[in-house]
């Protein structure tokens, strides 16, 4: 199991649409990946879940995952969170 | 019935009330060799859900474009919702529960949970898990589909709609949405504004127990009003205030590419107030000259600790290069009074508006000027940024505030962080005082802005959120015509720019009077910006200059208005 902390970045936080763009990217990996935001934990590859878990532009999360492939899941999907997102929010713009 | 408007215009038409029709879930335990039958109505309810949602997708894009089908990629992803269906199934094998029932109580949770974050996109996406989860339930229960014929000239009325309600109706029949709930970012909001047909949301429990299908009703979406089976003098009325919304709109959208020019040829220049970057968008849409007024506060609010630099810098980097050339004037923070900030923890006050606030509190305290003002030099680097001060009520405050601001310059230049060191310094005039002392101001300053709210608050003693004196609260008072006409004198004799960014800015009546007296530009809510330019045009510098001289010689408000209602263009 490997995890890694990373800041949320990107204005709307990954509340809200860019929520689904990241439950796409963790379903990539056949590992089990998990979102901790304080005491919730939560499955990163419910659309739901991750709504719910209410993380918000610079807040701190985890990313835990658990697999095969944990070790390119945790590396692809923190740069997906602090690159990725806020330069899609920022072209959509 | 009073609602929020959410998308403008007047239709007149008859009801059909879009409402399901309550299904009664069985909540009865089954039995054990039930389990696997339900686990397999679920399996085949989510396969065809499936399928009905990518046909609905496809139709949507072919009908409306890829953005609006956007929804439905949402929906399928709902569908396909690991916790969701495990959830599900867990409570059909644990708890014995029917497929539909399980589903509905799923689709309950998940909603419950949503509810708790209080944000209006989420709550949007609260009402679309509900919809998914009630297509698994009709097709579990082997309900039809809610596909109707519509009569033309339709009102949908409707607690709220959902995407797959809206995708399957036949739009161009319908003349209005009525929803009891939603939001002005909700789905039927923002579907009744891309199609342009009026809308009217939120209007409370009792819109579906008072309409009937079939009944006739109005919808005005400008208000935010309904009138179910109204009589004929009010359809009459209703039916003439469509044709001028209709009229008003083809005609100002002209202005919208064009400069305030008066008969005569003297331009004015008229500008948008804006809170945030929202708001610019707005501006930009109605086509301002400029920002007038961008007011800051709303970097200190809603959370725990000051903004930093970085934070103002990006945002005051992103107003200017959005507007593109046009000037952007940035008050500085205009704090205390009625606007509170908590984590500041300033002592409460007797008298808020006339204490600690605005520069008052800016140059008390450095570690909060300091940042904005190297903020504000910083975006210069990439427009036209212009500072103004607020609240200012004697040169000496002035003095100050441009030493630290020179200390900011000489900082940033030892930092080698680039900004545009000719930037220009404004100041709010908005106290009596600074009326009086507008021509030693004039000298030390590159502009001026009449701020009409607090002026008036100042100068007629009304405090300005106390609703029982609200009607003293007017910008016709004489007194306050004559400070607005001694400030635009002062400022014309040194030779500088002078606007004005009150509410009163936008005031239709006012607006002779404003260029009469020789206003360089008006700053107002977006909203009046294209109405203010029409209103300009119609009128001569001549014209407006007489309408000065006559204003000036009346005693009181009353007469004042009922003066320029007269001479109204």
């Amino acid at each position: 199991m490997l995890e890694r902390e990373v800041i949320i970045k990107n204005e709307t936080g990954l509340h809200a649409r860019p929520a689904g763009r990241f439950v796409k990217e963790s379903k990539n990996y056949v590992s089990d990946i998990k979102l901790i935001n304080g005491s919730k934990e939560i499955n990163a590859k419910s659309i739901m879940s991750v709504m719910t878990l209410g993380a918000r532009k610079g807040q701190m999360i985890k990313i835990q995952a658990s697999g095969d492939d944990e070790e390119k899941a945790v590396k692809d999907l923190a740069h997906f969170l602090e690159i990725e997102l806020p330069l899609l929010e920022k072209s959509k713009e | 019935m009073e609602g929020v408007g959410a998308s403008p215009g007047i239709s007149i038409g008859k009801i059909h009330l879009l409402v399901d029709e309550k299904v009664k879930i069985d909540t009865g335990k089954i039995r054990e060799e039930e389990i696997e039958t339900e686990l397999n109505k679920l399996k085949n309810a989510l396969n065809q859900t499936e399928k009905d949602l990518k046909k609905i997708k496809e139709e949507t894009e072919n009908r409306f474009g890829v953005d609006k089908a956007e929804i439905f990629e949402a929906h399928l992803m709902f569908l396909e919702d690991p916790e969701f269906i495990s959830r599900i199934e867990g409570e059909i094998k644990n708890k014995r529960m029917r497929a539909e029932a399980a589903v509905n109580k799923a689709v309950k949770q998940f909603a419950n949970l949503l509810s708790e974050l209080e944000d209006e996109y989420i709550l949007a996406r609260q009402a679309d898990i509900k919809d998914v989860g009630s297509r698994i339930i009709d097709l579990i229960m082997g309900k039809k589909s809610k596909k109707r014929d519509l009569a033309l000239n339709t009102v949908i009325v409707a607690e709220d709609l959902t995407p797959s309600d809206t995708a399957q109706l036949d739009t161009r029949k319908v003349a209005a949405f009525v929803t009891s709930e939603g939001s002005k970012t909700s789905h039927t909001t923002i579907m009744a504004r891309s199609l342009g047909i009026p809308a009217v949301v939120a209007v409370g429990k009792g819109l579906i127990s008072k309409t009937v299908e079939g009944q006739d009703i109005i919808v005005d979406g400008i208000d935010g009003r309904v009138i179910i089976d109204p009589d004929p003098d009010t359809v009459k009325e209703y039916r003439e205030k469509g044709e001028r919304y209709h009229k008003e709109l083809k005609r100002l959208t002209k202005f919208r590419g064009i400069k305030a020019v008066t008969i005569d040829g003297r331009d004015i220049e008229v500008a948008g107030n804006i809170g945030n970057l929202m708001e610019l968008e707005g501006v930009l849409k109605k086509g301002g000259d400029g920002i007038g007024l961008f007011r800051t506060e709303f970097l200190y609010m809603n959370r725990e600790e000051l903004p930093s630099e970085e934070d103002q810098f990006v945002v005051y980097k992103t107003a200017v290069q959005k507007m593109a050339g046009k000037p952007v004037i940035i008050r500085t923070l205009d704090i205390g009074g009625d606007k509170e900030i908590p984590y500041l923890e300033f002592p409460p006050e007797m008298n808020p508006f006339l204490g600690y606030r605005a520069i008052r509190v800016c140059l008390d305290r450095d570690d909060i000027f300091k940042p904005q003002l190297r903020a504000i030099l910083r975006a210069s680097e990439y427009g036209d940024i212009r500072i103004m001060y607020p609240m200012i009520s004697n040169l000496e405050e002035i003095e100050k505030a441009n030493r630290l601001l020179t200390v900011c310059k000489k900082e940033l230049n030892n930092e080698g962080k680039k900004f545009n060191s000719e930037i220009k310094v404004g100041v709010m005039i908005e106290t009596p005082a600074a009326v009086m002392e507008a021509s030693a101001i004039a000298r030390n300053v590159d502009f001026f802005s009449i701020g009409t709210n607090d002026l008036i608050q100042y100068t007629l003693a009304v405090d300005r959120i106390n609703e029982k004196i609200s009607a003293l609260h007017s910008p016709y008072h004489p007194s306050v015509l004559r400070l607005i006409k001694m400030t635009v004198e002062a400022a014309n004799q040194e030779g500088i720019p002078v606007g004005i960014c009150g509410e009163a800015a936008g005031e239709e009546l006012l607006i002779p009077y404003l260029i009469g007296v020789g206003l360089d530009e008006l700053s107002m809510s977006a909203i009046s910006i294209l109405k203010t330019k029409e209103t300009i045009s119609r009128w001569s510098m001549k014209e407006a200059n007489e309408i000065v001289s006559t204003v000036i010689s009346l005693e009181n408000s009353h007469q004042i208005i009922n003066y320029l209602k007269k001479v109204k263009k």
